[in-house]
C-alpha cells in the first residue's frame, strides 16, 4: 500500500520534472528555431537522467 | 522534352518510392496485427490445470505476464488443449546445463514437461532436479519430492549453477550472429563498390548516424574513432532486440537485469580503462576548490562514476523495456478481464485498438532506449578522454 503511495509521488515528480523539461525545451525552440537539434540533444539527455533516477527510485521501492 | 522525361522519371520513381513505402506499412502493421493476436492466443489458453487452460482473472493474467517478463528454460510459442483434454505445447525444448554438487550435467529442459511449480522431478547422474518459478533447484540427499516454507520457499533443495542456454541467451545468439551477418557484408561491401546495396544500403545511414550525431559530437574528433566500435554493437544490439522483444516470439532479453547490467558493466570498464591523468585528477583531487571540500568531492565523484552512472544505465533500460512489455501485455488482457462489463466485441476491439497504439509508441520506445544508452556511454566516455586546457 505504501509503495504504491510512494509510487504515484514518484511518478508525479517526475511528470513535473519532464513538463518543465519538455516546455523549457519547446519556448527554447520557438525563440531559436536555427538551434533545435542541440536543443533536442540536450533535452533527451536531461530526461534520460530524469527517467533514470524515477526509474530507479521505483526499483527501490518495489 | 529533356525536362519532361526527368520529371517523368521522377515522378516514377516517387511512386515506386510510395509503393514501397505503402508496402512496408502493410507489412509493419500486418505484423503488429499478427503480434497483438499471437500473444492473445497465448494470453487465452495458458497452461493451468484447474479450468482447462484458460485464463480468465486477474491473478492468472498477472502471473502469465509476471511469467513472461522473466527468463525461461524452454522457448514456448504458444499452448492449447487439444480435444483429448491434452495440454499441447508449440515451442522448442531448451538445453538445460548445470554445474552442480557432482560436476557437469546437462539435459533437455522437455523432460521438466513444461513444469513450473517442482512436481515434476528429473533424475540425472543419480541427482534430483526439480524447476520452481524458472529457477532449477537440486534436491537434498535422500529427497524425493520439493517441500516448500510459508514464503514458498523450497526446504530442501538447493539452487545449482545454471549456465543453460535459456529463451534469452538463444535471443542474443541470434541476434548477435544476425549484425555479425549484416555488417560483416556492409563492410565487405565497401571494398568493392562505393555505395552499398541491398539491406546494407539501410544500415549504413544508421551508422553513419551513430558515428556523426553520437560519438563524435560527445567523445570529440580526437577520440572518437576508438569508441564508435562498441558504441555501434551497443546501439544495433540494444535497438535489434527491442525489436524483436514487440514481436510474438516472446523474448525479453533487453529487459533482464542480467543483460543490461552486463551492458552498463561494459561502458563501466570502457570509460574507467580510458579515462585520462585530468579526468582521475578531476575525480580525486579537484583542483580549483578549497582542500577541505576535496575529500569530499572525491567521495560524490567517486560514487557518481563507479556506481551511480553504471546503475542509472541498467535501471533505465531494464525498466523501460519491462514497463513496455508488462503495458502491452495488460492491454491484451483488457480482453479477458473487461468480458463480463464491455461484452467479447467491446472488450476485443478496446483491447486490440489501445494494444495497437501502445505498440507503435514502443516501436518508437525501443529506438529511444537504444539511443539514449549510446548516448549516454558516449558522454561518460566523453567525460572520461576529454583534454583539459590548463590554466
Amino acid at each position: 500500500m505504501y509503495n504504491l503511495i510512494g509510487a504515484g509521488l514518484i511518478v508525479i515528480g517526475a511528470g513535473i520534472g519532464l513538463g518543465q523539461i519538455g516546455g523549457k525545451a519547446m519556448e527554447g525552440i520557438a525563440r531559436q528555431p536555427e538551434a533545435t537539434g542541440k536543443i533536442q540533444t540536450a533535452m533527451i539527455i536531461i530526461a534520460a537522467l530524469l527517467e533514470g533516477l524515477a526509474f530507479g527510485a521505483l526499483f527501490l521501492g518495489k | 522534352m529533356i525536362y519532361f522525361c526527368t520529371e517523368f522519371r521522377k515522378r516514377i520513381f516517387t511512386m515506386k518510392i510510395a509503393q514501397k513505402t505503402i508496402k512496408f506499412l502493410l507489412i509493419a502493421a500486418i505484423t503488429l496485427f499478427t503480434s497483438a493476436s499471437f500473444a492473445s492466443g497465448s494470453d487465452k489458453k495458458h497452461d493451468n490445470q484447474n479450468d482447462g487452460g484458460r485464463v480468465n482473472t486477474k491473478e492468472e493474467v498477472e502471473a502469465y505476464i509476471l511469467h513472461h517478463i522473466k527468463d525461461s528454460h524452454d522457448f514456448s510459442l504458444f499452448s492449447y488443449t487439444n480435444d483429448d483434454n491434452e495440454r499441447v505445447h508449440i515451442g522448442a525444448p531448451l538445453p538445460v546445463i548445470l554445474w552442480t554438487s557432482e560436476g557437469l550435467v546437462t539435459f533437455m529442459s522437455s523432460e521438466f514437461h513444461h513444469n513450473d511449480d517442482g512436481h515434476v522431478i528429473v533424475e540425472k547422474n543419480g541427482l534430483k532436479f526439480a524447476k520452481v518459478h524458472s529457477k532449477i533447484y537440486e534436491l537434498d540427499n535422500g529427497a524425493s519430492s520439493i517441500n516448500f516454507d510459508e514464503t514458498h520457499h523450497p526446504t530442501n533443495a538447493h539452487k545449482v549453477l545454471d549456465f543453460s542456454i535459456t529463451k534469452s541467451v538463444v535471443g542474443i545468439l541470434l541476434i548477435g550472429l544476425l549484425l555479425l551477418f549484416w555488417f560483416s557484408r556492409l563492410a565487405k561491401q565497401y571494398t568493392t563498390k562505393k555505395i552499398p546495396t541491398g539491406f546494407a544500403r539501410v544500415l549504413e545511414p544508421l551508422v553513419i548516424y551513430v558515428r556523426d550525431e553520437i560519438a563524435r559530437p560527445n567523445i570529440g574528433d580526437k577520440h572518437y574513432r576508438r569508441f564508435t566500435g562498441y558504441l555501434l554493437t551497443v546501439f544495433f544490439f540494444i535497438w535489434v532486440l527491442n525489436l524483436v522483444g514487440l514481436t510474438p516470439l516472446g523474448f525479453n532479453v533487453t529487459g533482464q537485469l542480467a543483460v543490461t547490467g552486463c551492458l552498463a558493466i561494459f561502458t563501466l570498464i570502457i570509460y574507467t580503462v580510458s579515462g585520462n591523468k585530468d579526468y582521475w585528477m578531476h575525480m580525486i583531487w579537484m583542483p580549483g576548490v578549497p582542500v577541505l571540500i576535496r575529500p569530499v568531492l572525491a567521495i560524490i565523484e567517486l560514487a557518481g562514476a563507479l556506481l551511480i552512472k553504471p546503475f542509472s544505465l541498467l535501471v533505465r533500460l531494464f525498466a523501460n523495456i519491462s514497463a513496455g512489455h508488462i503495458v502491452v501485455m495488460s492491454l491484451i488482457a483488457i480482453m479477458f478481464t473487461l468480458k463480463e462489463s464491455l461484452g467479447v466485441v467491446g472488450a476485443t476491439g478496446l483491447s486490440l485498438v489501445l494494444s495497437f497504439f501502445i505498440t507503435l509508441i514502443e516501436v518508437l520506445v525501443a529506438f529511444l532506449q537504444a539511443y539514449i544508452f549510446t548516448m549516454l556511454s558516449a558522454l561518460f566516455i566523453g567525460m572520461a578522454v576529454a583534454e583539459h586546457e590548463h590554466h
